[in-house]
């Protein structure tokens, strides 16, 4: 009784926060709440921050699996589908028990671990409980919250206080929106058919917590004197872990949602510490008949992803075509071509990333510094190694000196805090000129505004013929000064290919 | 505020103090002749090379125009050990400017007991302490900010110690310092005006009386105030002047080319430099100037605010412009000035070497750039539209209308320090986006000036739009992440 009561609040707050997290784009939520997605295992492992990590493990080895019903957004996602089944309310409950599929969840973990290992973000990104859900909320839920956030806008707008602006909705990545897309649904059915069947058979972190809370100390356990074996108990149970037959509880697949607790007539359940019960049991859990299983089933294959990537390119290509005739023609204004990013030799990733390495190894994919970046400038990477991965591209807009919301944000280190002061001086990559789009030379003016906007300073006009009187002056990069920051890219005025863009850097230095 | 009659006063100012230039500047190159040619300063053209004076009508002292202001001491590299005696500071460094800003003619040494985390009058003892005495004056003050430091016995203590770190048994120019600055009541932690801070800190306790005393006994030997904040404490001490019952051998005021009309527009507490420069002149109390850069804003301007000041004099430094303001005026005593650098010593010691007083031409550009930097300056655009279309996408006319717009609804501040900062910088950002799209917006200006032909007003659109464009990028930068 008292477990539910503690645990629905927990988890409602929890999962509120970390979905405002998502769809945030003011910075708020990050203040408030940025805190939450540190909390989160796989980040606080991969950030190598021992405090949580050291904290999850002792709290999963004295009271058991409640990270999975209250911190883990996905888990908590998952019983509120459960939720929503018209039986779920019902007393009788629809869930029956089923051996530990033990193979499958090991065999999941392993991969995962070695692609951990050997770098292969996508991979991990689509496993990894938190980042699926981070996907699904900026993918699926922000944008909703932005067309409400607009609605305001146009209201404060009309009633002229600036209590709201509008921002941009825009696709940033179609292949991770379709991944995300899929794996909500793969996740909701699997929910709603059976509780938690998606945490106990593939969640790599489920299987972890597992591992510890099979030797929790608190756990669920039997009075067999008391047990009328009824099955309420294990109709109740979304994590199909109570045999009431043989008087077990699976304490490596139960999340202690404690409905069982609030199911038994009898007083036959307890959560407690079984050892000191006189009668221990003296059977260990059930070794778990291996079963075929289920499919792994929320992973396309990676040709598909391809085709879902050309798709999405081919996708982004009219959308963009019909931006271009939705641009108001007011008389007065010339119209205005949009952007296209150019083809760069090396993926720039954000400052504090240290390397191209070392963010594939630890980024998970988890969209929040994507759904964060308040300058347009990070979507998820295409790439096949690093799919989801966030990239960073000037097109919309560019790494403004002021801002570093992403490093803030990142949960687990792939992305380092970095300060204003540091930010300044990380060279994330270098611009580079091309002499054929440069309007100074295409359209006989002036221009400059490359050198004009260059935080750094790292562009100098020069007559493009030094011997000539008014010769045309053409921006001069000081390569070892620029930090990659994509203002000159942004802001030049060359369409739909600017004249001078940023080829990304595989290692991060400090100028 | 009436500017051609104002403009009249500062030229009035200025024209006897040319006058009053050429004979002490004489003077001073007869008696110190080391301060030519030195530190390896080519001097362009300027064999004259010694340090204007002025005279203090009180006790005749014949103060330099340059003060040292001692509370942006140089610090030791990072990572060195500090020292017992003076912290991180470098005492070896301090000395050497010391040193030089004498040889140089600097004889005014501006300190105080809480500059430095407290170590400003140490070290500046210590430095000064290696030079005759009757070579330069000491000003420190008051400093008595805290409420516990209110009573009549803390504040003479704090007195006696700045005697003793200072090593010397009197102090030429003894200052009430920041007069008008609020607090809270010592019992009940009320928050009191600065009117009433004043009157506690420095009135009604006899600290002033006592000071007097001091004065009398030949310790103290000018008595004066600085004053921030709030104006009526500036007016209650003059008022006491007034009425004779203290006799402010000089005031501390802040005076520079933004301040001396726009003070009260970059921050409503503050008043017009102007305005408090007359009200000094007005009694003939000599004053001293502090933040003659507006805290370096004045040195590190804008580009395009750059190349105007350049344009007009390729010679002389950004910085010495508003050196050349604050001491032009001759009522002004002294201009305070916080070199951390030797090359800030060096470069204001050639300003002041001797001064170039600002002439009506000059006076009329400075208030112009002061516009500029202010970003008071309404473009007159009419919204004709014989710009358009720019053939980059510049919504030039929205621009200007929302720019406008923003300035007369008070939505353009220039200083982070105005409380409603905040405020009129969402307004101008988040109506910015609002009104002329981001493609549109005034930092995709390339500055090509096909559309400056077809302006009727003459506006130079290219240079107005990077000027605006200057400004919402400062509001960008300001707070990291937020609109």
């Amino acid at each position: 009784m008292i477990l539910r009561k503690i645990r629905i609040p927990l988890a409602l707050v929890c999962f509120v926060a970390i979905t405002w997290l998502f769809v945030d784009f003011t910075g708020t939520a990050a203040h408030y709440a940025g805190w939450l997605a540190k909390l989160q295992l796989l980040p606080a492992v991969l950030a190598l921050n021992l405090a949580v990590v050291v904290a999850l493990v002792l709290l999963t080895l004295i009271v058991g699996r409640i990270y999975c019903s209250v911190i883990c957004p996905l888990g908590v996602m998952q019983d509120i589908i459960a939720h929503l089944h018209p039986r779920g309310k019902n007393k009788a409950g629809r869930y029956t028990f089923s051996p530990e599929r033990r193979w499958l969840r090991w065999t999941v973990l392993v991969l995962f671990v070695v692609a951990l290992v050997a770098g292969i973000g996508s991979f991990v990104a689509l496993l990894a409980p938190y980042s699926s859900y981070g996907r699904m909320a900026s993918n699926l839920l922000q944008p909703i919250w932005l067309t409400g956030n607009n609605w305001l806008a146009s209201f404060s707008e009309q009633s002229g206080n600036y209590d709201h602006y509008a921002v941009d909705i825009w696709m940033r990545s179609l292949p991770t929106f379709i991944i995300a897309a899929v794996t909500f649904i793969i996740i909701a059915v699997l929910a709603w058919r059976g509780g938690r069947t998606y945490c106990n058979t593939i969640c790599p972190v489920g299987t972890v917590l597992g591992a510890l809370s099979r030797f929790s100390l608190l756990r669920i356990n039997f009075d067999a004197d008391k047990c009328r074996s009824c099955s309420k108990c294990a109709r109740a149970c979304k994590a199909s872990c109570i045999d009431y037959k043989n008087h077990t509880v699976d304490a490596s697949r139960c999340v202690l949602c404690g409905n069982c607790l609030d199911q038994c007539s009898f007083d036959a359940l307890k959560y407690d510490i079984p050892r000191l019960h006189k009668l221990a049991t003296a059977t260990p859990p059930a070794a778990g008949s291996v079963a075929g299983g289920l499919p792994a089933g929320n992973t396309p294959p990676a040709s598909e992803e391809r085709r879902a990537f050309l798709i999405g390119t081919a996708l982004a290509a009219s959308t963009a075509a019909l931006a271009d005739v939705k641009v108001k023609m007011d008389g007065g204004l010339a119209e205005i071509e949009d952007k296209v990013a150019p083809k760069r030799q090396t993926p720039i990733t954000p400052p504090g990333s240290l390397s191209a390495r070392h963010f594939a190894q630890h980024c998970t994919g988890c969209q929040l510094c994507v759904a964060q970046c308040p300058n347009d400038v990070l979507r998820p990477s295409t790439g096949l190694l690093t799919l989801m991965q966030p990239t960073m591209s000037y097109e919309r807009g560019y790494c403004r000196p002021e801002c570093t919301r992403c490093s803030s944000v990142c949960p687990t280190g792939a992305i380092r805090p970095i300060g204003r002061d540091d930010k300044s001086s990380i060279q994330i990559g270098h611009a580079v000129w091309v002499r054929d789009n440069c309007i100074p030379l295409t359209d006989g003016v002036a221009c400059g505004n490359c050198a004009r906007h260059c935080p750094v300073g790292a562009i100098t006009m020069v007559p493009a013929e030094p011997d000539k009187e008014g010769s045309p002056m053409i921006p001069a990069v000081n390569e070892s000064r620029c930090i990659g920051c994509g203002a000159c890219e942004n802001l030049c005025p060359a369409r739909p290919f600017s004249a001078i863009y940023v080829e990304g850097h595989e290692v991060h230095k400090t100028v | 505020m009436n500017k051609p009659l104002s403009r009249r006063n500062f030229l009035k100012y200025m024209a006897a103090g040319t006058a009053a230039v050429a004979p002490s500047a004489a003077l001073l190159t007869a008696c110190n002749p080391s301060a030519k040619g030195a530190a390896g300063v080519s001097p362009t053209g300027n064999s004259a090379k010694a340090m204007t004076m002025r005279h203090n009508p009180n006790t005749g002292d014949n103060v330099s125009l340059l003060g040292y202001g001692m509370m942006r001491l140089p610090q030791l590299p990072e990572g060195t050990p500090e020292d017992p005696e003076t912290g991180p500071f470098d005492q070896e460094m301090i000395n050497r400017q010391v040193d030089y800003a004498i040889e140089h003619g600097v004889n005014y040494f501006d300190t105080s007991p809480v500059y430095c985390r407290g170590l400003s009058e140490r070290c500046t003892g210590i430095a000064l302490k290696r030079h005759p005495r009757d070579k330069y004056f000491i000003a420190t003050k008051l400093s008595n900010f805290d409420n516990s430091l209110w009573g009549l016995e803390a504040s003479q203590k704090m007195f006696e110690n700045s005697l003793h770190e200072l090593q010397t048994d009197y102090i030429d120019y003894l200052l009430l310092h920041s007069t008008g600055g609020g607090g809270r009541d010592p019992e009940t932690g009320e928050q009191l005006s600065g009117l009433d801070v004043c009157q506690r800190r420095f009135i009604d306790n006899g600290l002033t009386d006592w000071l007097v005393e001091q004065k009398q006994k030949g310790r103290i030997r000018n008595l004066g105030f600085s004053w921030h904040g709030d104006y009526r404490a500036f007016e209650l001490l003059l008022r006491l002047h007034d009425e004779g019952r203290y006799h402010w051998d000089f005031v501390q005021i802040e005076l520079n080319y933004l301040d001396w009309f726009y003070a009260n527009e970059i921050n409503g507490a503050n008043v017009d430099a102007v305005k408090l420069y007359g009200e000094l002149e007005k009694r003939g109390i000599p004053a001293v100037i502090m933040e003659p850069l507006l805290g370096g804003r004045l040195a590190s301007v804008s580009d395009n605010v750059a190349a105007e000041l350049k344009q007009r004099d390729p010679d002389a430094t950004i910085a010495s412009w508003a050196f050349r303001f604050a001491g032009s005026p001759t009522g002004v005593l002294t201009v305070l000035s916080g070199m951390t650098y030797m090359e800030h010593l060096v470069e204001n010691v050639q300003t002041y070497s001797p001064l170039q007083p600002i002439t009506e031409e000059d006076h009329e550009f400075l208030m112009h750039i002061a516009e500029e930097i202010f970003g008071l300056k309404e473009v007159p655009c009419t919204g004709c539209e014989y710009c358009m279309p720019c053939p980059y996408g510049i919504d030039i006319p929205g621009i200007f209308a929302h720019y406008n717009r923003c300035i007369k609804e008070g939505y353009v501040s220039q200083s982070e320090r105005d409380p409603h900062y905040a405020e009129a910088r969402r307004a101008f950002l988040v109506g910015y986006d609002r009104s002329v799209p981001r493609l549109r917006q005034a930092s995709h200006c390339i500055g090509c000036n096909q559309c400056t032909s077809h302006c009727p007003q003459q506006i130079r659109i290219p240079k107005e739009l990077q000027r605006i464009d200057a400004y919402v990028e400062s509001l960008r930068q300001y707070q990291a992440g937020r609109i």
